[in-house]
């Protein structure tokens, strides 16, 4: 389904965008299975009509919005992000969204509301790898408020024109440039305001390799991939990894008064 | 064209794939000796030398093509893997013992060291599996399913191993 809307030029970078087939093919969504290629081949388990966003916690207006209600207010806009995936590779994505930011402004946090929790759809019924314990479902993550109101955190919500494909995290996903990949969850249904750090899936899983901040940082070693360096998909050599993936001006000032190997 | 073929990252995919057979090779030089231990299958024992060395050259590719097209001869960030991260210490160490087997893996050597120590040299498969099926287990970041088959199937032909030695032991003499 053709979904358009205009670039956003400064909020987007001019490298060559990696090729459609392989932002849609090499995925990892492990409740459509654990392999790359799973979640194309899976894309049918995910039921995303009819679909709804639960905002709870630390807000003035909690409550249970449908998809259209929650997108109506917000003018949708292309972005050209980086993604790294803390695997080691990295693409170049034409996402369409809106800024997270304007969204929670609208359901007004209280002052208490210092984290933002969010999760994915809990359907082990068809979601099938949900059927087994790979990671404790559902799929969990979080950002710091700041964080979440940085300018460059988006709500995606479609990609290359199109509306999300349900690989992708379908009908909308979290889209964090400075973080590694799996920050950005997908095909949420829940957005939790609270006050203490929320727990995050793979933090839980293994947190010596994964931290909840999870900045790309190529300095930081990690116990199974050397971040120092990436393949851009497409691309044979690889590349030097850049720390917040290129987009410190944005974001380092987040971070200033933090030991990052220590908060990694 | 070959993109299609080999996904989005085709260097990951050729050395998985290389990793996965290797460990299946060794896995299949191991079963030979208890599956030969039944008569009609006897004759698979002439295989077993093969069937190692292909093993070896499965190692070898896979390694080849991890130094050379995924790390592209960076031989600083290759120390930095084989020190920091417990999987690849593992897998360098099997590759490592694989070398002295397939060298004395003909009749010359055989003959060079004599039966008895060929034949302890050639332990050191034991081991190779063990650090083979460890490197396995600790790349893989969740859904442990594959390796637990392989875990599951070294255990089995190990413990026959251990199981026949202690009946031969006991046989009064």
């Amino acid at each position: 389904k053709p979904l358009k809307a205009p670039r956003n030029a400064d909020f987007s970078t001019s490298e060559e965008l990696t090729k459609y087939d392989d932002v849609t093919g090499y995925c990892n969504f492990y409740e459509l299975g654990s392999g790359k290629r799973h979640p194309t081949a899976n894309a049918h388990w995910l039921k995303t009509e009819p679909w709804s966003v639960e905002i709870a916690g630390e807000v003035k207006q909690p409550g249970k919005l449908d998809l259209d209600q929650l997108l109506k207010p917000h003018d949708l806009q292309e972005r050209v992000y980086r993604l790294r995936c803390v695997e080691g590779w990295s693409m170049v994505i034409p996402w369409i969204g809106f800024p997270l930011a304007e969204l929670i402004k609208r359901v007004e946090p209280s002052s208490k509301a210092k984290f933002v929790a969010f999760e994915t759809l809990m359907d082990p019924i068809n979601l099938k790898g949900q059927q087994r314990p790979i990671l404790d479902w559902p799929y969990q993550e979080g950002l710091r408020m700041d964080e979440a109101m940085n300018p460059l955190t988006l709500i995606a919500v479609g990609l290359y024109g199109e509306v999300l494909p349900n690989q992708n995290g379908a009908p909308l996903r979290l889209v964090v440039p400075w973080k590694y990949g799996f920050k950005s969850i997908k095909s949420i249904v829940r957005i939790h305001f609270q006050e203490s750090q929320p727990r995050t899936s793979w933090n839980f899983h293994a947190p010596e390799e994964y931290g909840f901040y999870a900045n790309v940082n190529p300095q930081v070693r990690h116990p199974r991939w050397s971040q120092a360096t990436e393949r851009r998909i497409g691309e044979f050599r690889r590349r030097k990894t850049l720390v917040f993936n290129g987009y410190g001006e944005q974001v380092a000032h987040l971070y200033t008064d933090m030991d990052l190997s220590a908060n990694f | 064209m070959w993109q299609g073929t080999l996904g989005a990252n085709p260097i990951e995919f050729i050395l998985r794939n290389l990793g996965d057979w290797t460990l299946y090779l060794l896995l299949m030089t191991l079963a030979v000796t208890p599956l030969s231990a039944w008569a009609p299958l006897a004759f698979l024992r002439r295989y077993r030398r093969m069937l190692g060395l292909y093993t070896f050259f499965y190692a070898l590719l896979h390694g080849l093509s991890y130094i050379g097209l995924d790390r592209f001869f960076d031989w600083e960030l290759l120390w930095l893997d084989v020190v920091d991260r417990k999987f690849m210490t593992a897998g360098m160490a099997a590759f490592l013992l694989l070398i002295p087997l397939a060298a004395t893996s003909n009749a010359a050597m055989i003959h060079q060291l004599g039966g008895a120590r060929w034949r302890r040299l050639h332990r050191l498969v034991y081991a190779i599996a063990i650090l083979g099926v460890a490197h396995f287990f600790w790349l893989t970041r969740a859904d442990f399913r594959e390796p637990q088959k392989m875990a599951a199937i070294l255990a089995f032909l190990l413990g026959w191993r251990l199981l026949d030695w202690m009946r031969k032991r006991h046989v009064p003499s």
